[in-house]
């Protein structure tokens, strides 16, 4: 009887070890559901949003200019943050905010990306920090899941003029 | 940890001040640094010859891999890597705990 108990303990212990390894996987090289907090993507992701993130552009260097991106906080790496890539390495980018009268524009250092909320007026992004290294990216939002009335792919970035072509 | 240059390599260097230091710098831009908030200062053990924080500035601590604790190869080389700083590299001022 106790013999019986005791292998079924372990049978469960094994399957629990088994599907952890598996979901850590999926986790890190796959991607997983994001709920994103704060004001800064509006009105492309509002506040409590749910979204699907994909790990693979990181992984094979494929992320693009426009992209919505996890990234690590530059300044706290316990907490990620969600925002737009609006220039790669490279890249000519305005560092001034868009009220400024002088304009100012600067090159993303190599191996770095420029990020910028959405809500261009309520988002420390990299206007604040400066362009942030690439391996902090965590991940891609590629599909929003909840709330339902706006289920879909992101739309195309609100501020097309922040996007400079070379 | 990463490079922040080339995301695809990744580079072993000495922790040589935290967050809140303040350190006197070889080679760099400015000669007197404070390390942000998040981040740290690292530097490879050959002085002029490393491309480390002199070269890149202070790097997020996102960026970090894992500590090396041991070399293992080649056979004549095993030994524990002892996590000791320089004394000519101590930071100026330590943040207060």
């Amino acid at each position: 009887m106790l013999r019986h108990a005791l292998g079924k303990t372990f049978r469960f212990l094994g399957y629990t070890v088994q599907y952890g390894c598996i979901a850590h996987c999926a986790f890190e090289y796959l991607g997983g559901i994001v709920v994103c907090s704060g004001p800064s993507m509006e009105p492309t992701i509002q506040n409590s949003d749910i979204v699907f993130s994909e790990n693979l552009s990181r992984h094979f260097y494929c992320i693009r200019k426009g992209d919505i991106v996890i990234v690590k906080s530059p300044n706290d790496p316990k907490s990620n943050i969600c925002k737009r890539v609006i220039g790669l390495e490279g890249d000519k980018v305005c560092t001034s905010n868009p009220s400024d009268f002088l304009k100012s524009h600067s090159y993303v250092p190599k191996g770095h990306v420029w990020l910028e909320g959405d809500n261009l007026r309520n988002s420390t992004d990299s206007r604040y920090y400066g362009p942030v290294p690439y391996g902090l990216i965590r991940g891609r939002i590629w599909l929003k899941i909840w709330p339902l009335n706006d289920f879909g792919f992101l739309r195309a970035s609100p501020n097309g003029h922040r996007f400079l072509d070379d | 940890l990463r490079s922040p240059r080339n995301p695809e390599q990744k580079i072993i260097k000495r922790v040589i001040a935290l967050e809140g230091d303040i350190i006197k710098t070889i080679g760099y831009k400015k000669k007197y640094v404070k390390v942000p908030h998040g981040h740290i200062w690292v530097e490879g053990d050959h002085h002029g010859h490393s491309f480390d924080s002199n070269a890149f500035g202070p790097v997020s601590l996102g960026l970090l891999h894992a500590r090396a604790t041991h070399i293992l190869w080649p056979p004549h080389r095993w030994q524990k890597l002892q996590p000791a700083l320089p004394p000519e590299r101590k930071p100026l001022r330590r943040e207060q705990e």
